[in-house]
């Protein structure tokens, strides 16, 4: 299969299997799971291991382990007792710093991290531990934020794959994180371990014949629903799911096994590996939109009133070529305003309407109720002009750069002549090609709008 | 041996932002400046704080889920990176641990029904969350500490669960306390509302762009300052769990609820020395002090 990523793996982070595997047989077979996935991950052709850890937070953005050789003598915060890990890992620095760069190009907030003594997680501790004992591939690790929800967590994993791509490299990707999380409250005698509760070990036994059976994007459409049942309420959802799913490229073809399922101190504790296939059991269904490109609280620093600096413009074209600006008309659907694709750029359709307000120049073609106004199609044509300008200048190019136009018109009869007119006071020195054609109707009551092709 | 007390309890949050801007030596990262209302209020705690022979800290950062657990390693010395703000805390440390205490408090509090654990690895790493009130309050570092870990059992059951726990560790704090003879500060160690920015300036002590999330955790902030004040503390107790939901509280470590049980539900007025926003959540700086040690 073509692609950046060559293999997937989810595995607990806890350190049992690491410290302590002979003290339980669920323990030991955990580490027996590992140690055979270490085996494929290293013959995978994979010329990084980028690791996902539910056990790294942050809150400022996403972080990036970007020191070249993390090194500490590192103990779980709750399992002291088990003994302690010394770690020394080997960054792809490079990788870290591209991953960074094309996070921030899709509207997140990212930066790379590499401090002596940085606290890298236990999870990542045990999981390289385990995969990469002798450091044979480079790692990138990436933190997980507390509040990020699914489509902030969806972009990241899609900004890791344009990274891949950018560089041409090949990933295994790891998912550090329990199915089930609940923890026993008081302690237990190894031997005595078991999952918490029967639900907990029924959904994870659901999860687990999914992604056995190659659902990747099937699990993480059940996220939400796996964070209500199972996981504990506080961390915004159930993300590490989304994260690979985006990553791995949002399908449902993979060769799924699952090498171990066992309870640690309560937890599900599983190792599943997902090779990706030309077959698989179904393809994606998404019961919610897709997302290229995140927009979320960005600007909340910025004080309120008219002196207060305005926060920093996002980057209008992200990585993909996809183009959004806020000087333009919003959308009215799931579209941007433009994507630059090769040496074109394609412009969605372009109305009259104005920025921020939805105003109509030379007024709308019916009122509320439906009825016939008089408008001026002169004004309209003039406004679509002004927003087709300020579309192409946020993707960096401009008008005089426009090689093909489709105008739409709602009344050819009425308003062809001064649309003409119009339209050729700016483009007839550009000699773009045109077709202008009747509509029955646009989406909003307005009479004119273009489709645009132009050079970047 | 005389009968231990504890001489003063206080609010003692903290945000790394206030040890980079301080600039201690110990510290890598340098501010120009920044949060200088905490910062000082911290100066007027310090100022105020009785002779004491330790300080007993509860962390919201050094998170437990089987238990509560107490350092029991009598001396550190280490360097601490805060994972979250690494470009403004990384701090090297070293510091003495009252051993004896804490196995008194574990060992009290077991017997009031808690699960408990030492923490006797002398590799782990100090949290960073009691590196920082520990510092605020004694930045010479001439006294030992007591440190006390978040049980984080409220994550499965309910706020309602932690509150009951914490009330117990209170109790058993103050116990071990006065069976100690030694005299004790305690420290709670965390801010009031708890929702932060997601985004960080270029310049992160620029104060033109620090203000409160949003006005709600402000309105809640200011209605649990004016119960202190008052000295309205069992009240302030049983509006935790409605405030940790609505305010999105870093209370929900237990440590202020611990603070006012150990303290036995303080009706007399808190000094109340500070209070500001760090990265969009809201601090208070604050102190109890029993009558028979008051100020």
């Amino acid at each position: 299969m073509s692609g950046p990523v060559v293999q997937g793996v989810l595995a607990t982070g806890l350190p049992q299997p690491l410290l302590v595997p002979a003290q339980n047989a669920g323990w030991q077979r955990i580490r027996d799971a590992y140690e055979r996935v270490r085996d494929q991950v290293q013959a995978s052709g994979a010329d990084v291991l980028l690791i996902y850890s539910t056990m790294w937070p942050s809150v400022i953005g996403h972080q990036v382990q970007a020191h070249p050789h993390p090194e500490w003598v590192h103990v779980d915060e709750n399992f002291h007792d088990l003994g302690s890990m010394p770690y020394r890992f080997t960054v792809d620095t490079e990788f870290a710093h591209g991953i960074v760069a094309a996070a921030q190009a899709r509207g997140l907030m990212a930066r790379a991290v590499a401090y002596d003594g940085f606290p890298v997680d236990t999870g990542s501790v045990v999981a390289n531990t385990l995969l990469n004992p002798a450091n044979t591939l480079p790692i990138c690790i990436l933190s997980s934020n507390v509040y990020s929800d699914r489509a902030e967590t969806i972009v990241l994993g899609k900004a890791c794959r344009d990274a891949l791509e950018a560089q041409g490299k090949k990933a295994a990707v790891v998912v550090v994180s329990s199915l089930s999380n609940r923890l026993f409250t008081d302690f237990i005698d190894p031997a005595d371990d078991h999952i918490h509760s029967p639900k907990d070990d029924e959904w994870n036994r659901k999860l687990l014949e999914f992604l056995g059976d190659g659902r990747l994007e099937d699990v993480a459409q059940l996220s939400r629903e796996i964070h209500r049942q199972v996981r504990v309420h506080k961390v915004v959802n159930f993300k590490p799911m989304w994260w690979m799913s985006a990553v791995m490229g949002q399908h449902n073809r993979y060769d799924g096994q699952v090498l171990a399922y066992e309870a640690i101190v309560g937890t599900g504790a599983c190792v599943v590996s997902l090779v990706p296939t030309a077959h698989g059991v179904g393809d994606k269904e998404f019961d919610e939109d897709d997302v290229e490109v995140y927009g979320g609280d960005r600007g909340v620093l910025a004080t309120a009133g008219p002196s207060a600096q305005a926060p920093e413009a996002e980057p209008a074209q992200n990585a993909a070529g996809i183009v959004r600006t806020d000087t333009a008309p919003k959308p009215v659907g799931a579209y941007p305003h433009a994507r630059r694709v090769g040496d074109l750029l394609y412009l969605s359709g372009v109305g009259p309407r104005q920025p921020g307000t939805d105003a109509i120049p030379g007024g709308p073609i019916r009122d509320a109720d439906g009825n016939p106004r008089d408008y001026d199609v002169a004004a309209q044509t003039q406004a679509v002009i002004d927003n087709v300008r300020v579309i192409l200048e946020a993707a960096g190019s401009s008008l005089d750069k426009v090689v093909d136009v489709t105008a739409f018109l709602v009344d050819m009869d009425r308003d062809f002549a001064d649309y003409n007119r119009v339209y050729g006071e700016t483009f007839a020195p550009i000699g773009a090609t045109r077709t202008t054609v009747a509509v029955q109707a646009l989406p909003t009551p307005i009479a004119v709008e273009f489709k645009v092709v132009a050079l970047p | 041996m005389s009968t231990g007390r504890i001489v003063a309890g206080a609010l003692a949050p903290h945000p790394p932002h206030l040890i980079y801007a301080e600039n201690p030596p110990q510290n890598e990262p340098t501010a120009e400046c920044g949060w200088e209302n905490l910062r000082w209020g911290y100066e007027r705690l310090r100022r105020d704080l009785p002779e004491h022979d330790v300080i007993i800290v509860l962390s919201p950062h050094w998170q437990t889920y089987v238990g509560t657990h107490f350092l029991g390693v009598p001396h550190f010395k280490s360097k601490s990176v805060d994972p979250v703000f690494p470009n403004l805390f990384r701090y090297s440390y070293e510091l003495d641990v009252d051993v004896a205490l804490a196995r008194a408090i574990h060992d009290t509090a077991a017997a009031e029904g808690l699960v408990v654990k030492m923490m006797e690895n002398p590799d782990f790493r100090v949290d960073y969350g009691t590196l920082i009130s520990c510092h605020m309050a004694n930045p010479a570092w001439d006294k030992p500490i007591v440190s006390i870990s978040s049980n984080r059992a409220t994550a499965w059951y309910s706020v309602e669960v932690m509150r009951e726990q914490s009330l117990a560790l209170g109790r058993a704090t103050r116990a071990a306390v006065e069976a100690s003879g030694k005299r004790a500060v305690l420290l709670s160690s965390n801010s009031l509302s708890h929702r932060h920015f997601t985004t960080e300036s270029d310049v992160p002590e620029d104060m033109s762009r620090e203000h409160i999330t949003h006005h709600g955790q402000y309105l809640w902030d200011m209605k649990l300052i004016q119960m202190m004040k008052d000295g309205r503390c069992q009240e302030l107790v049983d509006v935790m769990p409605e405030f940790i939901e609505q305010a999105v509280s870093e209370a929900d470590a237990g440590s202020l609820t611990w603070l006012m049980s150990a303290l036995g539900f303080p009706d007399y007025p808190a000094e109340v020395y500070a209070y500001g926003t760090v990265i969009g959540t809201g601090n208070v700086v604050a102190g109890w002090f029993p009558q028979e040690v008051a100020p």
